[in-house]
């Protein structure tokens, strides 16, 4: 691909990263070696087990984590300046909403805290609630919601700073699998329409296979990259896809890198 | 079809229930006024030689002057003599008493309040705050209010400070604690990933403070609040137990037992229940506004 001869398309550079949490019970390594560079536009999957540091991984990218050795950059810049620049938007795997707060104001929340106008405030906010179907419930509160609702409006609140990059930790997980399944299809379009580059971190292989670009696959103890794995899949694809002998064969491939994974890890 | 609904409704409203206790209380005072006042009235029986019946006694236990235990209606007598029959304005009546407790509470609480939350912040930000007040503010607990507080008077007294500073001050004592601690806990109640959140939008100290902190505490606060409120009405009348001669429900129940005179220490412990009931109402209402305003009306219960 041509894309690849261009240096400055790369938002994630990833080198030799490795990150130790020091426990009571001794040092725990939680990523090691790390070798990962994420180009604009992309949407990359992290999947692997519990363990394999998929989650860390994405909070090291998000400066919510330090690493302790390696060198990161995210658009050219460390991790911490990147977070004070407000370079990516994040999604956690509970819709993590303020109770407090009306749908519309947990999505302006961010826009709050940077300081944008009340004007500004009011249109992103509509922008993107349209953006993800919930036109119309601004003033309800996020019990009234569906959770599949609720990880929606906290997507609009990710995406209303307007960031070109997405971090997403499991954000369907806790979803039935006809909503997630509903969500996925969404989350599609979503990123094709915006172009936005995603990182999205999952343990389910028919969802990375159908949301991806490019699948990493991990293996825990200590986290580490098994395989990379490209996906070239239509841009237009909807659920039926996932009966198409090519969406088969990327998910045999990313079911046999777990399984790589986790013979490595019985020895 | 009806004669259901009358009774249905009856249950589930908490009319019955309430009715049901009262008239088990008043029964049993009754009861209990009687034998505790009998060993008096019979000692004064045999002294003068009369014979006497139990309907007899009941009726003089429940109708002594100074009695060890007097009836409700004599208790509501006293109250009527004292609330309604007396200018407000009188020495003798107890709404004026009522309202020199309920204006050193209100001030207590309001000192209290701003104390206890002040505090409750320098413990939730500053870390040698949290390693060194924290003993204190306990230890401060558990010295009895009973023995300070006539300190805290006199000394404050021999300075020149009467009135209703050194009463507030000693309800706010009270109050301030359970304040510090219900705050502390809210204020260090948001979930992890809400402070990530706040972390990934680089937001200040401040903005996670105002934007997180302190609505996520805002159930805590008012948790707190109807406790601080019944204590500081407490710290009031203990307050006005040695600087009785400046009136307060406090100054009411001991001249009431200075003299014997049971119908009006009664009469000024209801009154101090009344006042005290109405004040937690009072939070308690607040607490529901306040409540509908920050989570469109979802019952929550902390």
């Amino acid at each position: 691909m041509d894309l690849e001869t261009e240096q400055s398309d790369v938002v994630v550079d990833i080198n030799k990263l490795s990150l130790i949490f020091e426990t009571s019970d001794g040092p725990i390594h939680a990523l090691s070696d790390i070798d990962l560079s994420i180009k604009s536009g992309e949407f990359v999957s992290l999947i692997g087990p519990s363990g394999c540091g998929k989650t860390t991984l994405l909070r090291v990218l998000a400066d919510l984590e330090k690493h302790s050795s390696g060198g990161i950059t995210v658009n050219g810049m460390s991790p911490d300046q990147a977070r004070q620049q407000n370079a990516y938007g994040y999604v956690f795997q509970a819709p993590a909403l303020y109770p407090w707060r009306t749908v519309k104001k947990n999505v302006v929340l961010p826009l709050e805290v940077l300081g944008y106008s009340k004007e500004q405030q009011n249109e992103l906010a509509s922008q993107y609630l349209d953006l993800v179907n919930l036109t119309g419930f601004e003033n309800k509160y996020p019990w009234q919601l569906s959770g599949g609702m609720q990880q929606r409006v906290s997507i609009a609140r990710a995406l209303s700073v307007e960031p070109q990059l997405l971090y997403m930790d499991e954000p369907f997980g806790a979803l039935d699998e006809i909503t997630r399944d509903h969500l996925n299809e969404q989350l599609l379009g979503l990123w094709e329409k915006t172009g936005k580059t995603v990182v999205f971190v999952t343990h389910s292989i028919p969802e990375a296979v159908f949301l991806s670009t490019r699948i990493v696959v991990m293996s825990p103890r200590p986290g580490k990259i098994i395989d990379v794995i490209d996906s070239h899949l239509p841009l237009d694809r909807t659920l039926d896809i996932r009966e198409s002998p090519e969406f088969l064969e990327i998910a045999h491939q990313v079911r046999e890198g777990l399984k790589a994974g986790h013979s490595y890890d019985d020895d | 079809m009806m004669t259901t609904r009358a009774p249905s409704l009856l249950y589930k409203s908490n009319v019955l229930p309430v009715v049901t206790i009262v008239f088990a209380i008043i029964v049993s005072w009754y009861l209990g006024a009687i034998y505790l006042n009998s060993p008096q009235l019979i000692d004064r029986y045999q002294k003068r030689g009369v014979d006497w019946s139990f309907s007899q006694l009941a009726q003089d236990s429940w109708s002594m002057e100074r009695a060890v235990l007097p009836a409700p209606h004599q208790i509501a007598l006293e109250l009527k003599k004292t609330i309604l029959d007396k200018k407000i304005t009188s020495k003798r009546s107890l709404v004026y008493h009522a309202g020199v407790t309920l204006s050193s509470t209100l001030l207590g609480f309001l000192l209290g309040t701003f104390i206890g939350v002040s505090l409750a912040v320098g413990i939730v930000y500053i870390i040698t705050l949290d390693r060194s007040l924290m003993p204190w503010i306990i230890a401060s607990q558990t010295i009895p209010i009973l023995a300070l507080a006539p300190m805290v008077v006199v000394v404050l007294g021999a300075m020149g400070i009467t009135g209703l500073l050194p009463k507030s001050l000693i309800s706010m004592y009270l109050c301030f604690f359970p304040i510090t601690v219900g705050m502390v806990k809210g204020l260090r109640s948001p979930d992890p990933m809400h402070l990530d959140l706040m972390r990934t939008y680089h937001a200040s100290k401040a903005q996670i403070f105002w934007k997180l902190r302190l609505p996520a505490a805002v159930p805590f606060l008012f948790a707190s609040l109807k406790v601080a409120i019944a204590l500081s009405i407490v710290g009031a009348i203990v307050a006005e137990l040695p600087t009785g001669g400046q009136g307060g429900l406090g100054s009411r129940l001991l001249s009431g037992s200075y003299y014997g005179q049971t119908n009006l220490i009664w009469a000024a412990l209801i009154s101090a229940a009344l006042l005290s009931a109405t004040l937690v109402t009072t939070v308690g209402y607040f607490q529901k506004v306040a409540c509908r305003r920050l989570r469109g009306g979802q019952v929550f219960s902390q």
